[in-house]
This record gives structure tokens, C-alpha cells and sequence, in this order.
């Protein structure tokens, strides 16, 4: 099954391909270990990108392949992001708190240590003291743990409490929305013990790794990424592959239908809501040591939607389609935003790129909608002349996708 | 020549004689001159009370010159007069009896008397009874009000010498009502502050509470063994329950009853010191990172005497049990501080009561608001279950349409009154047009639909940046909206608010008669409930949702103006408010107008609340209202009122 599901698709194989040929390219152009044709902040970026295409992927299987709208997907990534930026905020600190401290004509205790830590991290909200929450902050071992459990154990409940009572389709999207709504307005506050707006800063700095030059730190960390990406790319067709991406399919397409024919629906869809919710927090914790700062706008509602918009604009229920949509539009976007990109002169108006870009970005994103379903991936079903049977009437998508544009308005 | 001189001196006498009658103020002066001279605060106090004393209507002016610093005593007669430079060292001399110039003079030739702060609040105080008493009702006001800024017990007695003469009825009750403040804070007589306490006990002013407060403070006092009974004790603190080990002992400190603690960061110190040779103590530096160890460390400095010894715990507990630690009030009668907590807990009950009430209009406020906010969602979502994301964007463009037409129209009533219609017209083309363009090619699609309705969202509120700016617009109300409805010192509520509630009432009517009384209703309906029957009946389908699309985005563009009255008009306005309005929506139940009402005032109410727990925090009121209303939601799926049969449409 395995084996025919891979002939069938050549896809995974030529991805991992065009991935590991990306990955070479760019280490050799890089300025830590390549030639420096790129540089140092670009490697960062894309290393960045292949984080968002991972989170692009795990929001991927809950909508294109479970047909979960979740704008959630981006508060989990972002959880991840703060779990392990505890962990390099404080060791960073206790670094640098042992070093000014080994000049003290009396060794410090433990106690005066963690106090000066405390006062360091602490000290832009008022307080000197470590909330409850960073108990395992001297841990690596533990807050990488956290990465995985906190956006896990969260999306479970909030995944349970959700879909025991078949809150499905849209509700189940606005509730979501609120939840993400609720969690980043109470990390916008001061007294949560996260340092409120101030967020999390200075997580570019590795403890331990202070002597290497960021410009080899990026390089590692975009290994990473790129290992990351492959490996969560083949957990998920591994998943989508199998029997349990069928059934998945098959609640995307008529969850009663599937219901009465024995299948725990909701343990279905709550098992990939909360694994996906993993993937999310690990890309987060991979992307936030790249990116240097987490604050809780990164986890405003608007991100997830920004998420949603990707995986659409890429090709929904298609794995590809995801990374590709990621790529794409977050790139496209950071040239058009970055100011990199000509102003157009009308005569009586310039366009400028970093006012319009959002106002393009927004109606191409009504007209993929309205227009091209598919997506991005949509150009390779054309590529290999895969081309749907006349079923009489137009695709009504993923979230309907058994249903045909006739059986619908009956 | 005898006779002569004789004759001379009679008239010079009766020139002085003459002189003490017709200047009875400088003779007062006189006789008051050593003391005013002397200028100390100690003694100065009945040269004041003569001249305030001297029923002499001069007695004012005195004062104000003596307050002022323009009080002189010309050198060669030693007259007091009131100085005014005229120019350079030059001083014009007025008389105070006569009130006229009776000379100039350098300033060599005169001495100015230099009251202190201290004399200066004395004569002021002195100065109010006149002031009280003023002809012009201003100036007697302005006294009055520093009365009630500076009460004290001096001014008490002229308090009430100036009621009888008082004309004015509003000045007379002010008075009044300070009168029973002064009395209560300062009247010797006990009886006297008790009664004017159980007479104001009902009363909700901030004064009366801030005048009851301080009789209740209290100092903290230790004692060797127990207390003294002719203290008025309300609480004895036990060290370790009602107070703190270490507060108690420091406050044995701080009495020089007992010897300090030693704190770590003072152990670190001592110890830093006294490094001889790599050991302190007999202890090697670098063991010293075990606080233990540092306290063996520094017993073996303090036996050697090269530090004071720290107490330990048994010596700390010895301490606090040898002393009694009580609250004593500052007042020392216990009738009197009886009295004023029995006054504080009815005012707090009542107080409590006009608070709830409050509450509960702030609610009422919030409750409109939201539903203003979400009415048109709970067309365009609730009746034809169309998820439109940019719904806050029409929000927001109502309120932009407002800003325009106030740039336009500068009389704030009539451009008001202008841009509701305008905006709704605005709005409602808007949503007709996205209705033709994007949303009525994916019915049956929710999922796209919000989607693309999200990306019509971002394009506008960019749009929107870039034609207004990121800065905050403001649409002014107009000025019969500013200011608030004061019902009493605790019960306020804005006249806006008022507004939008009346907005939102009339806004539930204005719905409920489109859809119960006229054919755009009834057909809507007969849509939402089965499209292909009412197809069938003859109904244009494309023409009711095009309508009722409209019709909502139109009524969410009014709700833009009115909420743009209290909040900044900025890009960002909708997308503040959309996620609400999707829960008072879907909180209240689908598909009906009293679910949306019921829905908003659940959140209105409930974030009343909660921010009344933590008034300060809204952030974390605004978190809990929402996990609230996921953990609602599990229980009641279909929100608060639920449609039934049929109409539930699946």
C-alpha cells in the first residue's frame, strides 16, 4: 500500500529532492560556511520560511485534509516560540549574571543568582521575582518538552471540550478565533509572568554558543529548519497515507456519513488536532531563537488568518501546496513590505509597495478563492494533464468536497 | 511764654487724643506692636485676634497687607501702614483708617514686617472669617471652597458665625454641609461630633467619607507586656497570624527595643570585609556560596566581636513574645471612632447599592454597544448565514463616512444627523456590491466565504490606512451629547451612551419591522428557511440576498458613527469589535434577534463584572469573558435561544 501510494505519488520524493538541493545551495552561498553570496540576516530569513511552511503543513492537515478550519494553528506556534525562548532568555541571563557576579569578593549563592536573574528578566514589569511558569526554565530537556506538550495539551482540551459537543465548520473557526483571541490578550498582560508586551528578546543569542559568529548559528539553524520541514513533511504523508488519512478524508467530506459507519469521529479529529498543534510548536520554537523576539502580536488572531491565506493561496490538501504557499506569499510579501520592491509612478499617483501590498495580497486572495480553489497547486494537476472527470458540476471544495455542485443546492 | 508752651503742648495732646479716635486701627496696631515685630509664630497669635477681634471693617484690609508682606512701619513715627511701590525704591503709604495716600517714602526710611509661612496660614485662617462673611457671594464661595480644602479646627467657629448672615440659598447649604463636616472632624464637644456623624451617615459624598476616614487611622504600638487600657485599642496583632514575624520584629527595631536583624545582603557585606588571608571566619572564601555557611561564618566574626551579633530565631520569638504589638487609633475616644465606623458602614452599604446600580448601567451601555456592533451580523450571519469577516470593516467605514461628513458639514448636530443616513447608504452599497462580486458565488461554501471575506477585510483596512493615515480621526459629538447624567455621587452615566442605547432600541425596532411587517421580510425569511421553495413561489432570490446583505452591512456602517463617538476612528476599529460581535452572535443563538440581544448583554454584563473584581485590568476581563463564553458554549451549543424545528434548518 505504502509502496503503490508512493508510485502514485512522486511528489513526496521530488520535494525532499528540491529540499535538500535548496538546503546545499544555500549553505554554500552562506558567509558562515559558503562563499557569503548570501548573507547572514537573508539565510536567517529563509531559514524562518521553512519554519512557517512547517506550521503551513500542520495547518494543511487539519483543514485540507480534515476540513478543521483552525485559526489557532498560529497561537500554537507561537506557544512553542515562548517555551523555548524561557529556556534561552534565562540561561542567557545566568550567564551573564555569573560572569559580572565572579568578580564579587564572595561566591554567590544559589539564591543571590537566581535573584539577579530574576531582577534582569523581571525588572520591565515591576517585578523581581520567577512567576510559577518558569520552574523548568533551567532546563533545556524540560522546556523542549514543554514546546510539544503546552500547544499539545492545550489544543486536546480545547480540541475535546470542542468537538464532544459537534461544534463544527465555521463555529468551530470563530471559536478558535477567540481562543486565540483570549490566549494573546493574556500575554499582553504585564502581570502573567511573560514579560507582557515586552515579550521574550535577545533569543538569538544561544547560551553556550556566545564565541560562534551568528553567521554560522543562522546556518545550523537552518539545517534545522530544513531537517525539521523534511521530517514533518514525511510524518505527514505518512499519516495522510494510510488508512487514517482515508478516514480523515472521509469526515472532510461527510463527517455523518463516516460517524455512522463506526468511526470514533471526534477521537479522529482530536487526535490530529492536538498532534498538529505539536508541529506548529515545534516550528515556533525553531523559528523565535531565528527571529530574536516573541511578543504576543505574534499570536494576535490575524496571524492564524495569515496562516489560513497561505495554505489557500498554496493549495489546499496537498502537502506541497502548503510549503509552497508559505514560501510564496511570506517571501513575496517580506520583498513587497521590505521596500525592495519599485515604486509603479501613474503620473498623478505612485504606488508605493509597503501601503498597497496588503490591499494586492487581500483581493488576490478573494479571487484564488473565487477562482482557482486549488490554489498554487493547482498549475501541477494542469503540469501532468490531471484533469478531473466531468462530474457535472463545479468542485464545491474541500469542506464539501463529496458533494457536487447539483447534490448541494438540492 | 509759659502759658504758651502750655498752650502748645494741650494742642498737641489733643491732636494725639483726636488722633487715637478717629485712627482706632493704628492704635490697635500700636499696642499690638511689639508682638508684630517680634514676628514668631508662637506669640503672633493675639496681635491677630485683636485686630480680628476689632469688629473694625478695616480689619480685612490689615490682614490681606500683613498676609501679603505689604505691611510697613514707617521708621521715624513707627505707624503701620500699607506700602505700595510706586517706583524704583519708592513706597506710597496708605493709612489703614482713612484708606487714603498720606505720603511717600524710600524704602531706608521704612521697615517691612515679613510674616512666615506659619503667621501667614494663621492670618489666613483669621482672614476666612471675613472672607465668609464678603459681600460678593463669588469671593465668599472661594472661601468657602478653601475651607473644604483646608478644614481645621480654627475655622469652625467662623463657619458658624457666618450662617445667619448668609443670603445666598446654594452658598447657605454648602455651608452648611461643611459646617457638619468641620464639626464631625474637629467640634470639641463629643456628643456634638457624634450627632453631626449619625446625621450624615446616609449622605454618598466623597467628603463625608474622606472627612470619617481619618478619625479611623491608626498607628501601630508595642508595648513590654500588655497594653495600656486608656489607649483606644481595635486590634491587637499577633506576630506570625495578624502580622508578619519579621514586620513585627522590625518594628521592636525600630522602637530601639531590641537589636536589628541582620539581613543576608548585610551577612555578605560584613563577610566581604573581613576576608583575611582567603578565610573569613575560619571559613574559606570560596565555601561561602551556601547561605548556611555563611551564617556559621559570620557567628565566628561576631564571637570574635569584629561584628554585631545577629539574633536568632529563639532570640526573635523570646522577643515578640515578651511585647504586645496593638493598633491604637490617632482619635482617642472610642465613642467617636464607634461612631465614625458605624457612619463609614452605612455609607459603605449604601454606597454598595448605588455602585450595583452602576454596574448595572455601565452593563446596559456595554450591552448596546455590542449589539449596535453585531445587529447587522446577526442579519447577514444570523438570518442568511453568511460569514462576513469584513463586516467590522464596514464598521469602520461607517465611522470614516462620519469623520468625512463632519470635515464637510462643521455644525456637529446636523453633520450627525447627516452621516447616519449617509453611512448607512454608504454601507449598504458596499455590501451590495460584495455580495454581486464575491459572496453570492459561494453560498453553500461558508468556509470560502470567510475566506474570501477576509481577504476583502485586509484589503480595506489597508485601503483605509492609506487614504486616512494610521493616525486616530476624531468624530466629535455634538456639545447636547457631552457631559454626563449625575444622578449622585456614585450613579453617572454620559449622555452618549444614552444615545447609543436609544440607537440600539431603535435599531431592534427598525429589525424587527423590516422582517415581521414588510415583504422584504417575509420573503428573507421564506429564503433562509428553503431557497429552492421560495424559488419556486416566485420570490428572486439573487434580489432578497442582495437586499438583506445590504441591509445588514448598512446597519453595521450607523453602528460605526455611533461607536466612532466614543472610540478613535482608526483602520483598526472593526477588527477590534468583530470578534465579539461573532460571539454575541453565535452566544446568543443563530438566526434570532432576541439571541443577539441576549447574547450581548450576557458579554456586556459579564465583562462589567468582571472588571468590577479588577477594575484596573481589562485586559484579563476581556480574557476571561472569552474563555467564559468557550466553556458556554460547550454547554449550549446553539446559544441562549436556540431555534426549534424547522427553523433550525438542519
Amino acid at each position: 500500500m505504502q509502496r503503490a501510494y508512493q508510485g502514485r505519488n512522486r511528489s513526496t520524493a521530488i520535494f525532499l529532492l528540491l529540499l535538500a538541493v535548496f538546503t546545499l545551495v544555500v549553505t554554500l552561498l552562506s558567509e558562515g560556511v559558503g562563499i557569503g553570496m548570501v548573507s547572514t540576516s537573508f539565510v536567517k530569513t529563509l531559514g524562518k520560511t521553512l519554519c512557517l511552511a512547517l506550521v503551513a503543513i500542520s495547518m494543511d492537515l487539519v483543514w485540507g485534509y480534515a476540513g478543521i478550519l483552525s485559526l489557532g494553528h498560529f497561537a500554537f506556534f507561537g506557544l512553542g516560540g515562548y517555551m523555548i525562548g524561557m529556556w534561552l532568555m534565562y540561561e542567557r541571563t545566568r550567564e551573564i549574571v555569573v560572569t559580572s557576579l565572579a568578580d564579587a569578593p564572595i561566591p554567590p549563592t544559589a539564591q543571590e543568582v537566581s535573584d539577579a536573574v530574576a531582577n534582569q528578566i523581571f525588572g520591565v514589569v515591576g517585578t523581581a521575582e520567577f512567576p510559577l511558569i518558569w520552574t523548568f526554565a533551567d532546563s533545556l530537556f524540560a522546556q523542549l518538552l514543554l514546546v510539544v506538550l503546552v500547544p499539545g495539551i492545550l489544543a486536546g482540551v480545547f480540541g475535546w471540550l470542542a468537538f464532544r459537543s459537534r461544534v463544527a465548520g465555521v463555529y468551530l473557526s470563530i471559536l478558535t478565533q477567540a481562543m486565540t483571541l483570549a490566549l494573546s490578550l493574556y500575554l499582553f498582560q504585564n502581570d502573567n509572568g511573560l514579560r507582557g508586551n515586552n515579550g521574550l528578546s535577545g533569543l538569538q543569542n544561544i547560551p553556550g554558543l556566545t564565541e560562534v559568529p551568528q553567521a554560522l548559528v543562522s546556518v545550523w539553524f537552518f539545517w534545522g529548519a530544513a531537517f525539521a520541514l523534511a521530517a514533518g513533511y514525511l510524518l505527514s504523508v505518512w499519516v495522510v497515507s494510510g488508512k487514517f488519512g482515508s478516514v480523515l478524508r472521509g469526515i472532510r467530506d461527510d463527517e455523518a456519513r463516516v460517524r455512522f459507519l463506526g468511526y470514533p469521529v471526534e477521537a479522529y479529529k482530536l487526535v490530529l488536532f492536538a498532534g498538529t498543534a505539536c508541529l506548529a510548536g515545534i516550528a515556533g520554537a525553531l523559528y523565535y531563537p531565528q527571529a530574536g523576539i516573541i511578543n504576543p502580536a505574534e499570536l494576535a488572531p490575524i496571524a492564524s488568518i495569515y496562516l489560513a491565506v497561505w495554505v489557500a493561496i498554496g493549495g489546499r490538501g496537498r502537502l506541497y501546496g502548503a510549503v509552497i504557499g508559505a514560501g510564496f506569499v511570506s517571501l513575496v510579501s517580506s520583498w513587497f513590505t521590505g521596500g525592495q520592491a519599485p515604486d509603479v509612478p501613474l503620473g498623478f499617483y505612485t504606488i508605493k509597495w509597503v501601503d498597497w501590498w496588503l490591499v494586492v495580497l487581500g483581493l488576490s486572495f478573494v479571487l484564488v478563492t473565487l477562482f482557482a480553489p486549488k490554489g498554487i497547486g493547482g498549475l501541477f494537476d494542469l503540469l501532468e494533464r490531471r484533469i478531473a472527470p466531468d462530474r457535472h458540476g463545479a468542485d464545491l471544495g474541500p469542506d464539501q468536497g463529496a458533494l457536487r455542485e447539483k447534490e448541494a443546492s438540492e | 511764654m509759659k502759658n504758651l508752651l502750655l498752650a502748645v503742648l494741650a494742642v498737641a495732646m489733643s491732636c494725639t487724643l483726636l488722633h487715637a479716635q478717629e485712627a482706632p486701627m493704628q492704635t490697635i496696631l500700636q499696642e499690638q506692636s511689639a508682638l508684630i515685630l517680634d514676628n514668631s509664630r508662637r506669640t503672633v497669635a493675639p496681635a491677630i485676634a485683636a485686630v480680628s477681634d476689632s469688629g473694625l471693617p478695616q480689619a480685612q484690609d490689615v490682614l490681606q497687607a500683613w498676609q501679603a508682606k505689604n505691611l510697613w512701619q514707617r521708621s521715624a513715627d513707627r505707624l503701620f501702614f500699607r506700602g505700595e511701590k510706586v517706583e524704583g525704591k519708592t513706597y506710597a503709604l496708605y493709612d489703614f483708617d482713612s484708606g487714603e495716600v498720606v505720603g511717600e517714602a524710600p524704602s531706608s526710611e521704612l521697615k517691612q514686617i515679613k510674616p512666615n509661612s506659619g503667621i501667614r496660614a494663621l492670618i489666613g485662617s483669621a482672614l476666612v472669617r471675613f472672607q465668609l462673611q464678603d459681600p460678593d457671594p463669588k469671593r465668599r464661595l472661594a472661601a468657602l471652597t478653601s475651607v473644604q480644602r483646608n478644614p481645621s479646627a480654627e475655622v469652625l467657629p467662623s463657619l458658624r458665625e457666618s450662617l445667619a448672615e448668609e443670603s445666598d440659598p446654594e452658598i447657605l447649604a454648602m455651608k452648611q454641609r461643611a459646617e457638619r463636616l468641620l464639626t464631625m472632624a474637629y467640634d470639641a464637644d463629643e456628643d456634638q461630633r457624634i450627632a453631626a456623624m449619625s446625621e450624615m451617615s446616609g449622605d454618598l459624598g466623597v467628603d463625608v467619607r474622606a472627612t470619617l476616614n481619618p478619625m479611623l487611622s491608626t498607628r501601630r504600638a508595642v508595648f513590654e507586656g500588655p497594653p495600656p487600657d486608656t489607649l483606644n485599642i481595635p486590634e491587637t496583632l499577633v506576630p506570625g497570624e495578624t502580622i508578619g514575624v519579621t514586620e513585627a520584629y522590625d518594628t521592636l527595631v525600630a522602637a530601639n527595643l531590641v537589636p536589628a536583624r541582620v539581613t543576608a545582603d548585610e551577612v555578605r557585606n560584613a563577610l566581604a570585609e573581613h576576608i583575611v588571608g582567603g578565610t573569613v571566619g575560619g571559613v574559606p572564601v570560596h565555601r561561602l556560596d551556601d547561605p548556611d555557611i555563611r551564617l556559621q561564618a559570620y557567628a565566628a566574626l561576631a564571637q570574635e566581636g569584629k561584628v554585631p551579633p545577629a539574633p536568632d530565631t529563639a532570640q526573635i520569638a523570646q522577643a515578640l513574645a515578651a511585647h504586645s504589638f496593638v493598633k491604637v487609633y490617632l482619635e482617642p475616644s472610642a465613642r467617636v471612632t464607634d461612631a465614625a465606623s458605624e457612619a463609614l458602614d452605612t455609607i459603605a452599604l449604601t454606597v454598595g447599592a448605588n455602585q450595583t446600580f452602576d454596574l448595572i448601567l455601565d452593563g446596559l451601555s456595554l450591552t448596546s454597544i455590542y449589539f449596535l456592533a453585531a445587529i447587522g451580523l446577526a442579519i447577514t450571519f444570523g438570518v442568511m448565514g453568511v460569514i462576513n469577516m469584513a463586516h467590522g470593516e464596514f464598521i469602520m467605514m461607517g465611522a470614516y463616512t462620519g469623520y468625512v461628513v463632519q470635515q464637510i458639514v462643521p455644525n456637529h448636530t446636523a453633520s450627525i444627523l447627516l452621516a447616519i443616513p449617509l453611512a448607512f447608504a454608504v454601507t449598504f452599497a458596499a455590501g451590495v456590491l460584495m455580495e454581486r462580486l464575491v459572496i453570492r458565488w459561494l453560498y453553500n461554501r461558508p468556509l470560502e466565504t470567510l475566506l474570501a471575506t477576509f481577504g476583502v477585510s485586509i484589503a480595506l483596512q489597508q485601503l483605509a490606512k492609506n487614504i486616512f493615515g494610521t493616525q486616530a480621526r476624531p468624530l466629535t459629538s455634538p456639545s447636547w451629547l457631552d457631559g454626563a447624567w449625575v444622578i449622585n455621587d456614585v450613579v453617572a452615566i454620559s449622555y452618549i451612551r444614552i444615545a447609543i442605547f436609544v440607537l440600539a432600541v431603535f435599531f431592534l425596532c427598525v429589525y424587527l419591522f423590516i422582517m415581521r411587517r414588510t415583504r422584504l421580510g417575509l420573503e428573507t425569511r421564506a429564503v433562509t428557511q428553503n431557497p429552492s421553495m421560495a424559488a419556486s413561489m416566485g420570490i428572486n432570490l439573487n434580489k432578497v440576498n442582495m437586499m438583506t446583505f445590504g441591509l445588514g452591512s448598512g446597519i453595521a456602517g450607523v453602528a460605526g458613527v455611533a461607536i466612532g463617538l466614543f472610540a478613535k476612528v482608526t483602520s483598526e476599529l472593526g477588527s477590534d469589535y468583530i470578534v465579539q460581535s461573532f460571539m454575541t452572535v453565535v452566544v446568543g443563538g443563530v438566526g434570532n434577534i432576541w439571541g443577539t440581544l441576549a447574547g450581548a448583554a450576557m458579554i456586556g454584563f459579564l465583562q462589567k463584572g468582571i472588571e468590577w473584581f479588577n477594575p484596573s485590568n481589562t485586559l484579563a476581563a476581556q480574557t476571561f469573558m472569552i474563555v467564559f463564553i468557550i466553556m458556554f458554549i460547550q454547554f449550549r451549543p446553539r446559544g441562549i435561544i436556540a431555534l426549534k424545528g424547522r427553523a433550525a434548518g438542519d
